[in-house]
C-alpha cells in the first residue's frame, strides 16, 4: 500500500519535530528515512503509525486520508527500536496477541492462529522457540519476533523504528540480508528509520535523508550519493573534505590550484566551499595536473582494503584526508612526514548564491572534474 | 585493596550497633507483647480473645480493610497509570497530593473528617437531614483508613510503571488492542508483583491505624472500636493480659505482613536477575542468529 505525507508539522513543547513535510512513498519499496538524531525522522514514523498526532497536515495510505484514524484501525505493523515484546508472554503468545485480542466476531479460530503463528515462526527461522520468554532469546530474535508480531495482523505495511540499532555488527548485517530477502518474498512496502547511512544505502530502494524536521532530499542510493542536492545531504553520506576558496567568472580558487565550472554567475567574487570524497583524492609522488599541489603526510591509518592518509595542504595549511587501496599505497611506498603531490578530483562547490553579507539557505551545487 | 574497606573493629562496631538497635526497638517490644499476653496463661488469652467485643473488633477491622484496600487499589492503579504513561498538566500537583496522607499527621486526618462531616460541621446540618451518620459511625473509620493508606498502591507502581515505560502498551494498541485490552494484558500482568507488594503495605496499615481512626470513631464498644483501638481500651482499664492477647493479633499480621513482603522481595529479585543474565547472553550469543 502506498503512503503519502502532505504538509505535515508537528511541535513539542518547546521545539518543532517536523515542518511542513511531505513525502510519497509507492506500494512495494522499501524506503529508508536517514538522518541524524533529532532530525524527526522517528517522529514522522509514529505519525504514520498514528501513535502521534500531527498539528498540521494529513497522511494518506492509497489516496484514503488516514490522518483521523485510531492506531487501532490503522492496521499498521511497527516494529520498535527495543522490540517492545511482552514480557510476560512466551513467543506464541506475543505473535498471536494481535489476533487474540479480536473481538469474538473477527477472531480466528484457535486452530487458525495457531497455524498463523507457525507459519510466521518458520518465516522468522525461529520454529521451536515458541514457549520460550523475550528474555531468553538474544538481541537478533527478539528483533524477528517482533517482525512476525507485526506481521501477524496482516499489516497494510511495515514501519521498523531502528530496526538493527541494538545489535552488534555481525547481526546486524545478517538481519539486514534478511530483511531484503522477505520484503522480496512479501512485496510489502517498508519503511524503516536508521541513522546509519551504511545501512539505508544497502538495504532501501529509496533513500529519505531528513535533518532538523526536513526532508533534504529523496532518491535511489546511487543518486543521492553521487548528486547530494547541499552539503548537508553530502556531509551526512560519508567522510568529507572540505575546501574554503573563492569563486569568480566561475572560476574558483582553491589555494594554487584553479578550478573551471559550469557556473553561470553574475560578476563578482564570491565565498565558495568546495566538498569531495577522501576517496577522490589521487596522490602521487609528481605534480600530474595542473591543480597538483604539495602535501605532507601527518598520519597513516591502515584500514583493512585501504589506507587513509590525513594530509596537510603545503599552500594553504587546510587539512584533509585520502583513501588509497592497499595496493597504491604499496607502490608508492609513502611514509609519516612525506611531502606528497594531491590532486583533487570530482570536486562539488556550494556558492552562496547571495553576496557575503546576506546568508541564504539556497546553495548552488556546481561540479567540477578534470 | 586495604584502604577499599573500613578497619575491622569499626565494620563489627556498626553491625553490632545496628542489632543492638534492632533488639531493642523491634525484638524486645515483640517477646515482651507475646510473654505478656501468656502471662496468666493461655486460657485467660484464649477468653480475651473470644471476647465479643474483640470478635466485633476484629469483624470491624477486616470490613474496613476490605472497603479501604480494593478503593486504594482502584486509586493507585488509576492514578499510577495516568502519572507514568500520559503527560499532562497538574501532573506533579497529582503526585504531591499522593505523598500528602504521609506528610499530614493521621490525628489531623481524623479531625478533618470531623470538621467536614461531624455535627458541628461544613456538611453536618445536610446529613442530619438525611439521617446519614458518618462520624462515630462505621463509614468515618472507612474514610479515614482510606485517607491515610491511599498513598501505598500508586507509590508502589509509579516507579514500576515508569521504568516500563509505555513501548509494550503502544505495541499493543498498534496491534488492534483497545485501551482496556491492553490494560488487562500488558499493563496489569507487567506490575502484578509491585501491585500485591502495595497491597499487602496497604493492608497493613489500614488494619493497623490508630490516630486517625481513634479521632472519628468515638469508640463505642462493639460498634465502632477497631482492633488498635480496643487494645488501648484494654489497656486503659487495667485489663493487660487482655490487651497484650489482642495485641499479638495485630503482631501475628505484621509477621505475616513481613515473611509475604520478603516472599515477593525475593520472587521480583529472581525475576531482576534472570534478566540481567540474559542481557549478559545477548552479548556473547549473538553470532547465534
Amino acid at each position: 500500500m502506498s503512503i503519502e505525507v502532505v504538509n505535515i508539522t508537528k511541535s513539542y513543547k518547546n521545539f518543532t519535530a517536523l515542518k511542513d513535510v511531505s513525502l510519497q512513498i509507492p506500494e512495494g519499496e522499501l524506503v529508508a528515512l536517514l538522518g541524524p538524531s533529532g532530525s524527526g525522522k522517528t517522529t514522522l514514523l509514529r505519525l504514520i503509525a498514528g501513535l502521534e498526532q500531527p498539528e498540521q497536515g494529513s497522511i494518506l495510505f492509497n489516496g484514503e486520508d488516514n490522518t483521523d484514524r485510531d492506531v487501532r484501525e490503522r492496521r499498521v505493523g511497527f516494529v520498535f527500536q527495543h522490540y517492545a515484546l511482552f514480557r510476560h508472554m512466551n513467543i506464541f503468545d506475543n505473535i498471536a496477541f494481535g489476533l487474540t485480542v479480536r473481538s469474538r466476531k473477527t477472531r480466528p479460530s484457535k486452530q487458525e492462529i495457531h497455524e498463523r503463528v507457525h507459519s510466521l515462526l518458520k518465516l522468522v527461522q525461529l520454529e521451536g522457540l515458541a514457549h520460550r520468554y523475550p528474555s531468553q532469546l538474544s538481541g537478533g530474535q527478539r528483533q524477528r519476533v517482533a517482525l512476525a508480531r507485526a506481521l501477524a495482523v496482516e499489516p497494510k505495511f511495515l514501519l521498523l523504528d531502528e530496526p538493527f540499532g541494538a545489535l552488534d555488527t555481525k547481526v546486524r548485517q545478517e538481519l539486514r540480508r534478511w530483511l531484503r530477502h522477505l520484503h522480496g518474498k512479501l512485496g510489502l512496502t517498508i519503511l524503516f528509520v536508521t541513522h546509519d547511512q551504511e545501512e539505508a544505502m544497502e538495504l532501501a530502494d529509496q533513500v529519505v535523508v531528513m535533518n532538523e524536521g526536513r526532508v533534504e532530499q529523496v532518491g535511489p542510493p546511487e543518486e543521492i550519493y553521487n548528486y547530494p542536492a547541499n552539503p548537508f545531504v553530502y556531509s551526512f553520506l560519508g567522510r568529507v573534505n572540505l575546501f574554503r576558496g573563492r569563486i569568480q567568472n566561475g572560476i574558483v580558487k582553491l589555494g594554487e590550484a584553479e578550478f573551471e565550472t559550469d557556473s553561470v554567475q553574475q560578476p563578482g567574487e564570491y565565498p565558495a566551499i568546495g566538498y569531495m570524497r577522501p576517496h577522490d583524492v589521487e596522490v602521487s609522488l609528481t605534480p600530474k595536473w595542473e591543480q597538483s599541489v604539495q602535501a605532507q603526510i601527518r598520519h597513516i591509518s591502515p584500514l583493512g582494503p585501504i589506507v587513509r592518509l590525513d594530509l596537510k595542504r603545503l599552500d594553504t595549511e587546510e587539512v584533509f584526508e585520502a583513501e588509497l587501496t592497499r595496493q597504491r599505497f604499496t607502490e608508492l611506498g609513502l611514509a609519516e612526514k612525506a611531502i606528497v603531490y594531491v590532486t583533487l578530483h570530482n570536486l562539488s562547490f556550494y556558492v552562496d548564491s547571495q553576496p557575503a553579507q546576506a546568508p541564504s539557505p539556497a546553495f548552488i551545487p556546481l561540479q567540477a572534474s578534470i | 585493596m586495604k584502604h577499599l574497606t573500613e578497619p575491622r573493629y569499626i565494620r563489627w562496631l556498626l553491625t553490632g550497633i545496628a542489632f543492638i538497635f534492632l533488639a531493642l526497638f523491634l525484638i524486645l517490644p515483640l517477646i515482651a507483647v507475646f510473654t505478656e499476653a501468656f502471662k496468666q496463661g493461655a486460657q485467660v488469652f484464649l477468653d480475651s480473645i473470644a471476647e465479643p467485643e474483640t470478635l466485633s473488633a476484629v469483624k470491624l477491622t477486616l470490613f474496613v480493610a476490605a472497603i479501604s484496600v480494593p478503593l486504594n487499589v482502584v486509586f493507585g492503579i488509576a492514578a499510577a497509570w495516568a502519572i507514568a504513561k500520559f503527560s499532562f498538566p497538574g501532573k506533579n500537583v497529582l503526585l504531591t497530593l499522593i505523598d500528602l496522607p504521609f506528610a499530614v499527621s493521621p490525628v489531623i486526618a481524623g479531625l478533618i473528617f470531623v470538621l467536614l462531616f461531624g455535627s458541628q460541621g461544613v456538611l453536618g446540618p445536610l446529613l442530619e437531614v438525611y439521617d446519614i451518620k458518618i462520624i462515630f459511625a462505621v463509614p468515618g473509620i472507612v474514610l479515614a483508613t482510606t485517607f491515610v493508606t491511599f498513598p501505598f498502591v500508586a507509590r508502589e507502581l509509579i516507579p514500576i510503571m515508569e521504568a516500563q515505560g509505555k513501548d509494550e502498551e503502544e505495541a499493543a494498541v498498534s496491534l488492534g488492542a483497545s485501551g482496556f485490552k491492553t490494560f488487562l494484558r500488558v499493563t496489569l500482568p507487567n506490575v502484578k508483583w509491585g501491585l500485591l507488594y502495595g497491597v499487602i503495605l496497604c493492608n497493613a496499615r489500614a488494619m493497623g491505624e490508630f490516630g486517625a481512626v481513634s479521632v472519628v470513631s468515638g469508640h463505642i464498644r462493639g460498634m465502632t472500636n477497631t482492633l488498635p483501638l480496643h487494645v488501648e481500651i484494654l489497656y486503659n482499664e487495667y485489663q493487660f493480659a487482655a490487651s497484650f492477647a489482642v495485641a499479638t493479633l495485630l503482631a501475628v499480621l505484621a509477621l505475616v505482613t513481613l515473611i509475604v513482603k520478603s516472599l515477593i522481595e525475593w520472587r521480583t529479585e529472581r525475576q531482576h536477575a534472570t534478566e540481567e543474565e540474559h542481557y549478559h547472553y545477548e552479548g556473547s550469543g549473538e553470532r547465534a542468529v
